[in-house]
């Protein structure tokens, strides 16, 4: 299936590779992606501390090049994926871009939703407990190491898609893991991280410990702003965590 | 970024004292982290949970819409019992309201159950200033009182205190070692209280919700004070804000459901006081004299407002013990009577002049996790998102506001955006090579706790 294709600003400005790996991610799915040509950023970030006029300014941009079909638009972070398909209506309303913004809303998901389909609801969602005494059936995905899921509030409470990347890690033979508290925001929050520095950092520290309290060394998560807070806290402190995006986990080539 | 601000302390100086304070982090965690356990025990019973929420949702919303009337209805009814109705459009007239009523009756001694009206209109103090002993009786409420601090948990005034500091406010008290047992530290503070109970000349108490039908208000608590406070004074005051009303038992019973279950997990409170006017010729027991102080402050302008919801609030304290800021922080990092996240919901909203007030909206990572947990369903991280787009416009930081600007004038250009993008490959990994960078703005905010992304 052709689907569009948006990387979000973050990961094109810092973490290019995550865009490519969810572009072999979805090929290797048997879809054909095309990245949005003149999209920048969905404009959470202004959005979020409170700037309707210059979100809207921002975009409007990626609105316009992501333009008026049917095609499904897949996105590698939760978060701009709950922007788009939630705010955007609501930011749009009343200026002549509105249709296209409930249009852009309607067809917008984020990459492990799109990977593992509507939601069952059904018991493999949950995680699958730590043990990996599976023999090795040396495949390329076969890890036996557990992963830690990090849930990021976006995709857990406005996606519901808590579920769709321990899933998607199952299909792919991987062992999802839940570490203490998952539930629970890790502090980065956009602007937060840097408005309330300290009580963000808390927050991350105590998401550390429960990583690490499981035993994983690899941390996932379809939020790359999540972990890259994560990752900066876990390196300031010195533990040995490895953070990656859930579509480098995915990609074939890794 | 670093700002000074108007307010000489800000939420974020305040919130980094408060994470230097381990001993209190950790009761706070401990706490909260017990009152969710057994909120979720006590949710987990209710078969239809999300039509009960529902249906106390609908509830606070019609109460608004129908609130002149429901209230006339109530203050009549009242007052056919014998009650007194009061009126105050803010806190002085709120606290010269039950001053004057102090007065009159000559109350040396004052018995006080926990009432959050009360402590949003700084009670204690004019009743102090007056001559008057307040002597606090929840026990929660009574530890801070000893220690000479404003709650930090609206249903658990003294959660951020642990046994052992509870214990050496006692022992101050008594003059003579209380032990950090907690059954001890209950057995002081019954003895100590039942005499206050005895001389008070008034009883003060809040209200959790009035019934119109009936002119009766509904008192829950678990210690039994509230009780006394109500029934041995020969004067009962009670203090509720004016959004707190239901039209008859059959809501009241649906909202009590939700909050003792949401507040301490509990399916009912073991004191559920419904008081239906005045002591009455053969009763034994009861006040001579009922008088129920309704507080405005600031509340009815919010009705009409897009911020009404907010007014839904039935102080279960819920949207506190799951906050993740609040659990770091405790609820002093937030200067209000209110904390957590319905505070910074409130807090601005009840003082709209009030710049450490507003302050308030950003005390959160728009997590989600109190929207989630209301039982009357306030959006609430949608309102403190709402709060914020209301006060970018007003915001002191012309920086900030200037850098939105510039940014969203360079982002919504996608050739400025792939420069960016291009310089970002090339200075980023020497950016992370240097040993040495300018700590200033949100670059120096970042690498104060972490390494460069």
């Amino acid at each position: 299936m052709r689907v569009q294709f948006f990387a979000s600003c973050l990961v094109e400005l810092l973490r290019p590779d995550v865009g490519a790996a969810t572009q072999r991610v979805l090929r290797a799915a048997g879809h054909e992606p095309v990245p949005v040509a003149g999209a920048t950023c969905c404009g959470q970030p202004a959005y979020n501390a409170g700037y309707a006029t210059e979100a809207r300014r921002v975009a409007r941009r990626t609105l316009r090049a992501l333009g008026d079909g049917d095609t499904t638009c897949v996105v590698a972070s939760g978060s701009c994926t709950t922007m788009m398909s939630h705010h955007w209506p609501e930011l749009f309303e009343g200026t002549r871009d509105a249709a296209a913004a409930r249009n852009a809303a309607a067809r917008t998901v984020e990459l492990t939703a799109f990977l593992t389909g509507p939601a069952t609801g059904d018991s493999a969602d949950r995680a699958r407990p730590l043990e990996s005494g599976d023999g090795d059936t040396g495949e390329a995905h076969a890890a036996t190491e557990a992963v830690v899921v990090h849930d990021s509030c976006h995709a857990l409470r406005e996606l519901g898609a808590g579920a769709t990347v321990r899933r998607a890690l199952a299909d792919a033979g991987q062992t999802p893991t839940d570490a203490e508290g998952t539930e629970r925001c890790c502090g980065f929050g956009g602007s937060f991280s840097v408005k309330m520095p300290g009580v963000s950092v808390a927050m991350a520290d105590e998401k550390l410990d429960n990583f690490a309290a499981t035993g994983c060394e690899q941390v996932t998560s379809c939020d790359l702003s999540c972990l890259l807070h994560l990752q900066g806290r876990a390196r300031r402190r010195g533990m040995g965590l490895r953070f990656d995006h859930v579509a480098t986990l995915l990609d074939p080539q890794t | 970024m670093t700002t000074p601000t108007a307010t000489p302390v800000s939420f974020g100086r305040r919130a980094d004292d408060a994470l230097g304070d381990d001993r209190m982090r950790a009761a706070i965690a401990r706490g909260t982290g017990l009152m969710l356990e057994r909120r979720h025990g006590a949710i987990a019973e209710l078969a239809n949970v999300d039509e009960l929420r529902d249906a106390g949702s609908a509830i606070r919303e019609a109460a608004l819409q129908r609130l002149p009337e429901l209230l006339e209805r109530w203050s009549d009814n009242l007052g056919a019992l014998g009650g007194h109705v009061h009126w105050a459009s803010d806190a002085d007239e709120a606290t010269a309201i039950v001053a004057g009523i102090v007065a009159r009756r000559g109350a040396k001694v004052i018995a006080k159950g926990k009432s959050m009206v009360s402590e949003e209109i700084h009670l204690n103090d004019v009743l102090e200033r007056a001559g008057a002993e307040v002597v606090e009786t929840d026990l929660g409420e009574f530890i801070q009182q000893l220690a000479g601090e404003p709650p930090s948990h609206i249903v658990a005034p003294a959660m951020h205190k642990d046994r052992f500091e509870v214990a050496e406010l006692l022992s101050a008290d008594r003059g003579e070692p209380v032990s950090a047992e907690i059954t001890a530290e209950a057995a002081y503070a019954r003895t100590r209280l039942r005499q206050a109970f005895l001389d008070a000349g008034v009883g003060i108490t809040g209200v959790n919700f009035a019934v119109a039908a009936t002119g009766s208000i509904c008192l829950v608590e678990n210690e039994g004070n509230g009780r006394m406070c109500s029934s041995l004074p020969p004067t009962h005051i009670a203090l509720m804000g004016l959004e707190r009303i239901v039209a008859d038992f059959g809501e009241l019973d649906v909202m009590l459901n939700l909050l003792a279950r949401s507040a301490t997990g509990q399916a009912l409170t073991v004191y559920t006081n419904i008081i239906t006017g005045p002591r009455r010729p053969g009763e034994v027991d009861g006040p001579e004299e009922l008088h129920v102080v309704v507080l405005d402050g600031g509340r009815s302008a919010l009705v009409d407002s897009d911020f009404s919801s907010a007014l839904h609030c039935i102080r279960c304290g819920a949207c506190l013990n799951v906050c993740p800021v609040y659990r770091q922080v405790g609820g002093h990092a937030y200067d209000s009577v209110y904390s957590g996240p319905i505070g910074a919901v409130l807090t601005p909203l009840l003082k709209p002049t009030d710049a450490g007030a507003r302050e308030l909206a950003e005390a959160s990572s728009l997590c989600g996790a109190c929207t989630e947990i209301c039982p009357v369903r306030i959006p609430l991280h949608d309102l403190l998102l709402q709060l914020r787009h209301r006060d970018a416009r007003s915001d002191a930081s012309r920086l900030r506001r200037a850098g939105f600007w510039l940014w969203s004038q360079a982002w919504s250009r996608r050739w400025i955006f792939r420069s960016m993008v291009l310089v970002a490959r090339v200075g980023l990994p020497l950016l992370r090579r240097l040993r040495w960078l300018p700590n200033i703005g949100w670059l120096g905010a970042w690498r104060s706790g972490r390494e460069m992304p």
